[in-house]
């Protein structure tokens, strides 16, 4: 009994957590290296660009609610983010338009480009603060928990309850769905592998007829829709503040980079690895060994490896790690 | 004379627009900004050696910065003899740990060859290592901070002058340049912004909460002061003397006599806050012109010469034999230190270090704008790129305001589009500098004031 409820401590805790959080690095990571690889930059305007979709999502849903129009148990922020891709994806053109185009054709090197995806990031930050405000906003909706931790306390008899929100299941339900659309896309569609080919090797890729413009367009296509639902997915498990979204584009980096920069699986995994070394090494571990060590054995202290204010830290120090061991991250990078 | 034209006329330029704030708003703010601007300036010179000079990018400004500012606190505040009784000990024998880590680690380094047993013996050294240290240190750490929580709770420092902290913040800064440096400096350049930009975050959650040693998000407050202060010199003679003497014109129109002393008492208060700001003024302008020496003197120097071609060409650099990789090491490591002099700079002018406020967007971002808009690669343009956009990121607001007002001119006061933009003025800012960026890019890529290079 003990070890079952020790079981159910950690997957309370740390896996589902994790997990959830992972999905929502995961896609951010994914969006990170579709631009490292095709475009050719490190692109220092993820956070902003997310919490730009973010917002139009939230803008939807302020708008079918007021006519009445729900998901009901599921929040109606779903029922908005095909919407707000369809406007992020108009941004994300315009942008690339109006800035990144020229330095794309004048074949500048990737920093000038990341240099401009700052002055991007500055613009996106204030058209969101602007538009929108820089206060915290919370706009989930429908039912709030898949299981209580008190009905499944009663469910099982156990001690430890283990409560898993809706917006964990969501995230995870949809994260899986859109990274295999992804790689099934990448991997057996025609324009997936000429995306491939063309982030392998441009010019080989000119040669052999592939449409440079169409392969930008869809890249910022893709890239919109892994925006619009990676913030909106973050917005709803925790809340919408265009700071914090700006903040998560370190993590986020850390993954992409973890994971192998260019590489989607990688960036995928990335994002699991960053959650859970976040989650396991700031997490007190004391009722974990209180369940699983006899009495007299009982810990004094929290038995914590680092205080939760490292939490961040943490996934950074993987990363120097990483880049030091290993430049081109756990699975080699540049292979769309 | 006429080739450096455009430098004068820009910093002309530069200074009306500075002295038109302190006509049209007051001078207390035109030389609040001013100051301002000098540090700026110290900022973007440290990080034009690194990327105008060498082509490297440092994203770790934030990181240089906040040392700096925990120079400023350790060296001049008053060390707490209570504290250092409590747990003195454990933080000095945890400090010895940490340099017995590093010289363990070093020694298997050299001695042996590289293998998978080194790295699961270094890996082990580490973590052992840490875990000795957290075991020795955290009755101290708690020791330390229970001594009087609200006021101390921490260390403090060694009670020095507080200039002397501008000297070791550019030591703290260097030093942790030099590590960043040895471990980071082979990455392609932008790996290397990212993995700086992290390690700047990891400099700030550190110092952010390891209370014992600057109170972390309790803030230290009151620092000592290079300048007089402001209630000290409201009482001293000679200054209101000379207050009066300044103020003469205007006193003299006052007849009655309770009036005038009113009037003089309330330019006394008036000079008194300026004349700090400018005792600040002259300490900055003192160190930015000592700074601008140097680095124009290296930048024309044969070192100069040698930095710009391995900045330009590697490969044909390190085939004429000079060593990259340490040059790139030397300037990474001189330009940060710069940074950390500026990160003093700001504390002592500001007389308070708050971990909480060293954010990305203000410390290395617009440090980077301001290198970009002024010229990288030329001083004087890194100056003045300091200056313009310190000036426009204050100024942005009133701007904004004003613009906000006439394009809604036509609407009432209280129409909600109004009323929203009004609340928003403050974002203008980031809107400004953004567009300032990509249009700078767009259009003078090398920045207002171009890299000049003249064989002398």
């Amino acid at each position: 009994m003990d070890f079952l409820n020790a079981l159910i401590l950690l997957l309370n805790y740390i896996f589902v957590p994790a997990l959830a959080y992972g999905s929502q690095l995961a896609i951010g990571a994914i969006f990170v290296t579709l631009i490292y690889g095709i475009l050719r930059f490190a692109n220092f305007a993820t956070g902003d660009m997310m919490s730009f979709g973010t917002m139009i999502a939230i803008f939807f849903t302020w708008y079918f609610k007021s006519i009445g129009l729900s998901l009901g148990f599921l929040p109606t922020a779903l029922l908005a983010i095909p919407f707000a891709i369809l406007f992020m994806g108009l941004y994300m053109l315009i942008i690339d338009k109006f800035v990144f185009k020229y330095y794309r054709l004048n074949k500048s090197p990737p920093v000038q480009l990341a240099m401009v995806s700052i002055g991007v990031m500055f613009v996106t930050q204030a058209v969101v603060r602007i538009i929108i405000g820089p206060s915290d906003r919370r706009f989930f909706d429908g039912e709030k928990f898949l299981i209580r931790a008190s009905e499944f306390k009663d469910m099982t008899g156990l001690n430890e309850g283990l409560a898993i929100k809706s917006t964990q299941v969501i995230t995870i339900v949809v994260t899986i769905i859109l990274v295999s659309i992804l790689f099934w896309f990448l991997n057996k569609t025609k324009t997936g592998k000429s995306m491939r080919a063309y982030s392998d090797n441009e010019d080989l890729a000119l040669l052999s007829g592939i449409d440079p413009k169409k392969i930008v367009m869809i890249t910022w296509m893709i890239a919109a829709i892994l925006a619009t639902i990676g913030g909106v997915l973050y917005g709803l498990d925790k809340s919408f503040k265009p700071f914090t979204y700006f903040n998560n584009m370190l993590p986020i980096f850390a993954a992409a980079i973890v994971g192998g920069i260019g590489n989607p699986f990688g960036a995928f995994l990335g994002g699991y690895v960053i959650a859970f070394s976040e989650i396991l090494l700031t997490y007190a571990y004391k009722k974990f060994f209180m369940y699983m060590l006899p009495e007299s054995m009982e810990p004094d202290g929290l038995i914590q490896l680092l205080s939760t204010d490292y939490k961040f830290a943490v996934s950074f120090s993987i990363l120097v790690i990483v880049l030091l061991y290993r430049p081109s991250g756990i699975f080699k990078g540049k292979i769309l | 004379m006429r080739k450096n034209l455009n430098v004068i006329a820009a910093y002309s330029i530069m200074m009306g627009l500075i002295i038109l704030v302190g006509i049209f708003q007051s001078w207390n703010i035109a030389l609040s900004i001013f100051n301002l601007c000098l540090i700026s300036a110290v900022m973007t010179m440290g990080a034009n050696i690194q990327w105008g000079y060498a082509g490297l990018i440092n994203f770790g400004i934030m990181g240089f910065t906040a040392l700096g500012g925990l120079a400023a606190v350790l060296i001049s505040v008053n060390p707490v003899q209570e504290a250092w009784s409590a747990g003195g000990t454990n933080i000095l024998l945890s400090l010895f740990l940490i340099i017995g880590i590093v010289l363990a680690v070093r020694f298997v380094l050299k001695r042996y060859q590289k293998s998978k047993i080194r790295n699961y013996v270094i890996a082990a050294i580490i973590i052992s290592g840490i875990i000795i240290i957290r075991l020795v240190s955290e009755p101290g750490i708690e020791a330390i901070e229970e001594v009087n929580p609200a006021r101390t709770g921490f260390l403090g420092g060694l009670g020095l002058p507080i200039i002397f902290s501008w000297i070791v913040g550019a030591f703290f800064a260097g030093g942790l340049a030099f590590v960043i440096g040895k471990v980071a400096l082979g990455l392609r350049a932008d790996y290397l912004a990212i993995a700086t930009l992290l390690i700047s975050e990891i400099v700030i959650a550190i110092i952010k909460h390891e209370d014992w040693l600057t109170r972390g998000v309790k803030n230290v407050i009151g620092l000592k002061r290079p300048a007089p202060y402001e209630v000290n010199l409201q009482q001293t003679d000679w200054f209101i003397n000379l207050v009066e003497k300044f103020n003469s014109g205007k006193l003299a129109l006052i007849s009655d006599i309770i009036e005038r002393q009113a009037a003089l008492n309330q330019f006394v208060i008036e000079g008194s806050s300026i004349f700090v700001k400018l005792c600040y003024s002259g300490l900055f302008l003192v160190v930015v012109i000592i700074l601008l020496i140097l680095t124009q003197k290296a930048l024309y120097s044969p070192w100069g010469r040698m930095m710009r071609a391995i900045r330009d060409n590697e490969e044909a650099a390190n085939a004429m034999g000079k060593n990259v990789v340490k040059q790139h090491l030397l300037i990474f490591v001189l330009g940060s230190a710069i940074v950390g002099i500026a990160g003093a700079m700001l504390v002592t002018q500001d007389g308070l270090f708050t971990p909480g406020s060293y954010r990305p967007l203000r410390y290395t971002f617009l440090i980077w704008v301001m290198v970009i808009v002024g010229g990288s690669g030329n001083n004087f343009g890194a100056i003045l790129g300091g200056f313009v956009v310190w000036f426009l990121w204050i100024e942005a607001a009133p701007i904004g305001l004003y613009l906000v007002n006439l394009t809604t001119a036509g609407l009432e006061d209280t129409h909600f589009l109004k009323v929203h933009l009004i609340e928003s003025v403050p974002y203008f800012r980031f809107l400004m500098m953004g567009i300032g960026l990509l249009l700078i890019m767009r259009y003078r890529p090398k920045g207002i004031l171009p890299e000049k290079i003249e064989i002398k």
